[in-house]
């Protein structure tokens, strides 16, 4: 019965090869790909209340027992990420009927989106290193093809960039799992934790443990986001919204998973060098979101914040804080799709995303600014929305931790996302209309988009409560690796 | 035999990022293509080179690990499908930004 765990990936996984065959008929790719991502929530949520009520499923990969062949392991943590992933892929499925446009739509943009997805689900669901480089790369080339489809200039130049960037962080990737397979000799993640937990993890894990930090950092953008304001720019906006709403998550996910489970037996360096790299990512995030005019910048840098945030969680090790940093990543990855469609929404209405082109948007279009406005006090974390349990588990687990900078910090960078996302609500909905009259468009549809996601983050925000009884089983698995080392490694 | 391995890894490596840090785009696609070929050449080598015969036939008793090999080629199989798409990128930009020099894709403008 666990093959279920497979279906999360076989779904979309055959749903792209489907499209391929109906590159010319968008309505029926557009009916494959809803039915697809509905079916996907259905699987997705039966597999988190099996979870919850009989703990881990693992699935081994042609009957292979661990730690020889590929095992998938359906812990709490990754499923509850598999389910909001699929939630918001179904979101910006949506939006991007209205928004993407026909040319986009018949050069496969429905088969990558959903080869993307196949990445970003097996990438949580994997027990294996390995097989997580290899999602990965299913993840990142089908975001090459999205970044760069559609052709235009602006996003030709920012493709060869993050290519480049990736390519090398994906060959870095390679040589840790190298140096990795030749220090304990075994690939399995549930096993890597028990050998080197056996071993001890001396000078030369420590190293590896580095290597594999620059490596997903890379790709999360926790210290190392240079490439990221620019690249998330180019493409249209829903395309943006994906992967603001996931890929960064992705990479955050593989820093939660190896530094919680793998390299866990000397916390006061690699645990200490997290920290200081989520301080440093929330501080110059915060002064890029707070510095820059045009909107795809300001919400990139948005995302970058949030990262450091949950890097925080992860730094301070509390289970508060784990708990805090699951709970913080699911309310991170709704809120990002819906600021992102909100973002493609203003700047369509706008037509331009300088904010000193905008203004009195609120007469034309009330909604979408209360909407905007609504999300902008749910991601600094004003209760009761969705960002406000996350938050105060963080801090009060870096509180507990001792690192009271890091919290202050951490509470700075809020503020500074409050005030960044409030001038953009001031500049663009208040004030004059600008001199040139924009065309008035109709965002109906893709504001209702907009409303249901809203819904659930108000949802995520009063259910917190019940919803913390599962985001804290996420959570001990967490704190304590050996649950999920029993789960997979049981037939020994 | 590792001190040789060792050597060609990094003399892959030297050449890899000497070209990924040159102004061409063509030349950027070639390092990244030798980066990764140094990288396979490692994995190969941090499973430990020829300790006995070939495996699964079963002549000997000792046999090598297969589990990098298997690695190796599907990191092939990735970069190969990676260059190719840099490749065609490439050369689509050339003819989109009638350049391949990077200082001068940086200032081109919409």
């Amino acid at each position: 019965m666990n093959n279920m765990l497979v279906l999360p990936i076989l779904i979309p996984l055959s749903t792209a090869v489907i499209l391929i065959f109906f590159k010319e008929k968008i309505r029926l790719q557009r009916w494959i790909s809803v039915v697809s991502s509905l079916l996907t929530i259905l699987v997705t949520v039966l597999l988190v209340t099996r979870v919850h009520a009989d703990g881990i499923l693992t699935l081994q990969m042609g009957g292979w027992a661990p730690p020889y062949g590929i095992v998938f392991v359906g812990d709490m943590f990754a499923l509850l990420l598999v389910m909001t992933a699929s939630l918001v892929s179904f979101a910006i499925l949506l939006y991007s009927f209205s928004s993407i446009g026909e040319k986009r739509e018949k050069y496969y943009y429905y088969t990558f989106f959903h080869f993307l997805l196949v990445g970003v689900y097996g990438s949580f669901l994997t027990g294996d290193i390995f097989n997580l480089f290899v999602f990965f790369e299913v993840m990142l080339i089908s975001s090459y093809a999205l970044i760069s489809l559609g052709g235009t200039k602006l996003q030709l130049r920012e493709t060869s960039k993050y290519l480049l960037i990736n390519i090398v962080s994906s060959t870095l990737f390679v040589a840790a799992v190298a140096y990795l397979y030749a220090a304990a000799g075994t690939l399995n993640m549930a096993h890597l934790s028990q050998r080197i937990t056996e071993a001890g993890q001396g000078g030369i894990i420590n190293v590896i443990a580095v290597l594999f930090l620059i490596v997903f950092s890379l790709k999360a953008g926790l210290f190392l986001f240079f490439w990221l304001p620019g690249s998330y720019s180019a493409p249209p906006p829903a395309i943006r919204a994906l992967f603001g709403a996931l890929l960064t998550k992705v990479g955050l996910y593989a820093i939660i998973r190896t530094f919680t489970l793998l390299f866990v037996n000397d916390s006061d360096l690699t645990h200490n060098l997290i920290a200081w790299m989520a301080a440093a990512t929330m501080i110059l995030g915060s002064l890029g979101a707070v510095a820059y005019k045009d909107i795809p910048r300001i919400f990139n840098y948005n995302v970058i914040i949030s990262v450091g945030f949950v890097a925080l969680g992860l730094a301070a090790g509390t289970q508060d804080s784990l708990n805090g940093a699951v709970f913080y990543l699911l309310h991170d990855i709704l809120a990002k799709a819906l600021l992102f469609i909100l973002g493609g929404l203003i700047i369509s209405a706008a037509g331009t995303d300088q904010l000193s082109g905008m203004g009195g948007m609120i007469k034309k279009y009330p909604l979408l600014g209360w909407l905007f406005f609504i999300l902008a006090l749910a991601l600094v974390g004003i209760p009761p929305l969705s960002g406000f349990a996350g938050k105060l588990l963080i801090i009060r687990g870096a509180l507990d931790a001792g690192m009271l900078t890091l919290a202050l910090i951490g509470l700075g960078s809020s503020f500074m996302v409050l005030y960044s996302l409030i001038k953009v609500f001031r500049l663009a909905f208040w004030g004059s209309e600008p001199g040139k009259k924009s065309p008035a468009v109709s965002i109906k549809g893709a504001t209702a988009v907009a409303a249901g996601l809203l819904v659930l983050v108000i949802a995520m925000g009063i259910g917190a409560d019940p919803l913390y009884a599962f985001v804290s089983q996420a959570g001990d698995v967490l704190a304590s690796p050996a649950e999920y080392i029993q789960a997979v490694m049981m037939k020994e | 035999m590792e001190l040789v391995m060792a050597l060609a890894i990094g003399i892959l490596f030297t050449i890899g990022v000497y070209l990924i840090l040159s102004k061409t785009l063509l030349r950027i696609v070639l390092g990244t293509s030798l980066l990764t070929h140094g990288v396979h050449l490692l994995l190969l080598t941090m499973a430990g080179l020829k300790k006995g015969a070939a495996p699964v036939l079963g002549k000997e008793d000792t046999y090598v690990d297969p589990l990098p090999q298997a690695l190796i080629l599907t990191s092939i199989v990735i970069s190969f499908g990676v260059t190719a798409f840099y490749f065609v990128l490439a050369y689509r930009s050339y003819q989109s930004l009638g350049t391949d020099d990077i200082d001068s894709i940086k200032e081109a403008k919409e």
